[in-house]
């Protein structure tokens, strides 16, 4: 009888050991295939976001995806990725060669954000005490220029992105160069700087080639960057992090002791 | 009432007429109360961030809202993908799917597993899972600002609570629905069954969506307890001898 017992108790944690372990597998199957799809979509590189919007992780975290920015804005520039556009499920983005950002000096948009995915402070400036709209500090994205396919490098005068520039001689300038191959023209060529450039896509839309030349991508993609290592000398607030860096962190290479003509007679320069 | 709540969003996007603005996972009701999903804002605070304010005190509002009162109402009186599984199943009666084979079963438990997994892939990959694939939002939003493909998601959940599984997906898989009859657990509106008028029909089994939230029907008087039980009412609607009626939890069971 006691044996008995024993063995019912016995098959029951077998069954539910079982059980569990069934469950364990299935979860971890779904779960990869989901999570494949959830990165896949994080993963979306040229997803241009509305002003103000914080870093592309961290926006994809925090966006709620109710897409009142999207209601907000008055250009309908602003759109919900849906399924099959390649966007994160939900998440407002643009694409300025159909609808550019107009930059509205209210920012209807970050007003609207409910989730804090769209940060007020970075578009705002402080005046007098209070904060103030300046859709100017916003980055959306920055424009880039492909030198080939832009007619003004072929010396034809098009000023059409430069024109089109709510920045313009800020974001835009218009750089004069010689034309070499007529040799009696001068070429007027659109040059960014990123400084100013709100990345809003009025020269992507403006431009004349059939696909655009000057195009606007996020700046995560088109940025590089130089890490810690350089220091600028010349730049005062720069040069303070090296304050608190004591000698023993440097490093200097030791001189040769060998006389430079000797070293031009090294085997490895001769050939020998 | 699904469809009066979607146009009170669809008015909000296409006319002046604020009433209710953004879509399920967040809104405004007349431009100052915030309503959230709260298995949205769970699933933010899950990737690790901090949601935005409003976030916090719409997601309470609808949290206290459903867990002392309503139930889950949410799925059979305000999710718009309600009216899609119970086009499925009400097409499913009329083909008499189910008398011709053996049904098919899955665990209704899955919704569970599913509900941690969306809270653990959300802290992995650092964005809402859930609100990543759901059909919920695809539809909704689908329907406010535009599908893509989405129809495409919508048709396939379709077709499988048609010929697959009955009740398939709002029965067994939505994580959402899960979270809700999580926490309707203590809510105070439950549908009421008095075995004295019952005549053993069974209809109410047979509509309902979720039938094994009631064991007791012809058994003894009860309250529907299980949080599984969406609140519709199809099972009062189809009773013919008033049998069932929506009641209160404080009151006791055999008045």
């Amino acid at each position: 009888m006691i044996v008995n017992l024993a063995d019912t108790e016995q098959k029951k944690r077998r069954v539910f050991l079982n059980q569990l372990l069934k469950s364990i597998g299935l979860a971890t199957v779904g779960g990869i295939a989901w999570g494949g799809l959830v990165d896949k979509m994080a993963s979306a590189p040229l997803c241009l976001r509305p002003p103000g919007a914080l870093s592309e992780r961290e926006f994809l975290a925090k966006c709620v995806r109710c897409g009142l920015c999207v209601q907000a804005c008055p250009y309908d520039t602003l759109k919900l990725g849906s399924p099959g556009d390649d966007r994160p499920l939900g998440t407002p983005y643009f694409i300025p060669r159909q609808i550019p950002c107009y930059m509205c000096e209210d920012i209807p948009c970050v007003e609207a954000c409910p989730s804090g995915s769209l940060d007020k402070a970075s578009v705002s400036r402080e005046e007098n005490g209070k904060l103030v709209w300046d859709i100017k500090q916003s980055r959306m994205g920055i424009a880039v220029l492909d030198r080939q396919s832009c007619v003004a490098f072929w010396g034809l005068q098009c000023e059409a992105c430069y024109r089109a520039c709510p920045l313009i001689d800020q974001a835009i300038n218009l750089k004069y160069d010689r034309n070499v191959r007529t040799g009696k023209h001068a070429l007027l060529l659109p040059k960014i700087n990123p400084e100013f450039c709100t990345g809003c896509g009025l020269c992507e839309r403006a431009c004349i080639t059939q696909k655009p030349s000057i195009f606007v991508l996020p700046f995560s993609v088109a940025q590089g960057e130089v890490g810690t290592n350089y220091i600028k000398g010349w730049d005062e607030l720069d040069e303070n992090r090296l304050k608190g860096v004591t000698e023993e962190g440097t490093f200097q290479t030791e001189r040769s002791k060998l006389d430079p003509v000797d070293y031009l007679n090294m085997d490895d320069l001769t050939g020998e | 009432m699904q469809l009066s709540i979607l146009l009170l969003y669809i008015l909000a996007r296409h006319t002046d007429l604020d009433i209710l603005k953004g879509d399920l996972t967040f809104s405004e009701l007349l431009g100052v109360i915030p309503f959230a999903d709260p298995y949205a804002v769970l699933q933010i605070i899950a990737t690790g961030s901090i949601p935005g304010k409003s976030l916090i005190i719409g997601g309470l509002i609808i949290l206290l809202f459903y867990a002392l009162i309503g139930g889950r109402v949410f799925c059979s009186w305000v999710c718009p993908m309600n009216i899609v599984t119970d086009s499925a199943s009400a097409l499913r009666r009329k083909l008499k799917i189910d008398q011709d084979d053996k049904p098919t079963r899955i665990s209704r438990k899955i919704r569970y597993w599913a509900l941690g997994l969306s809270l653990i892939l959300s802290l992995i990959f650092g964005l809402a899972a859930f609100e990543s694939i759901s059909p919920v939002s695809i539809l909704h939003r689908g329907i406010i600002y535009g599908f893509g493909y989405g129809w495409l998601v919508v048709l396939a959940i379709f077709l499988i609570d048609l010929f697959v599984l009955k009740n398939g997906f709002c029965g067994n898989l939505c994580p959402l629905g899960a979270f809700y009859a999580f926490i309707s657990k203590f809510s105070v509106v439950r549908i009421k069954h008095i075995k004295e008028k019952c005549n053993l029909c069974m209809d109410c089994r047979v509509i309902c969506p979720e039938p094994h939230v009631l064991p007791m029907i012809g058994k003894h008087d009860a309250l529907v307890l299980s949080g599984e039980c969406n609140n519709c009412g199809r099972c009062i609607e189809v009773c013919k001898d008033d049998s069932m009626m929506f009641s209160l939890r404080t009151k006791s069971v055999n008045k």
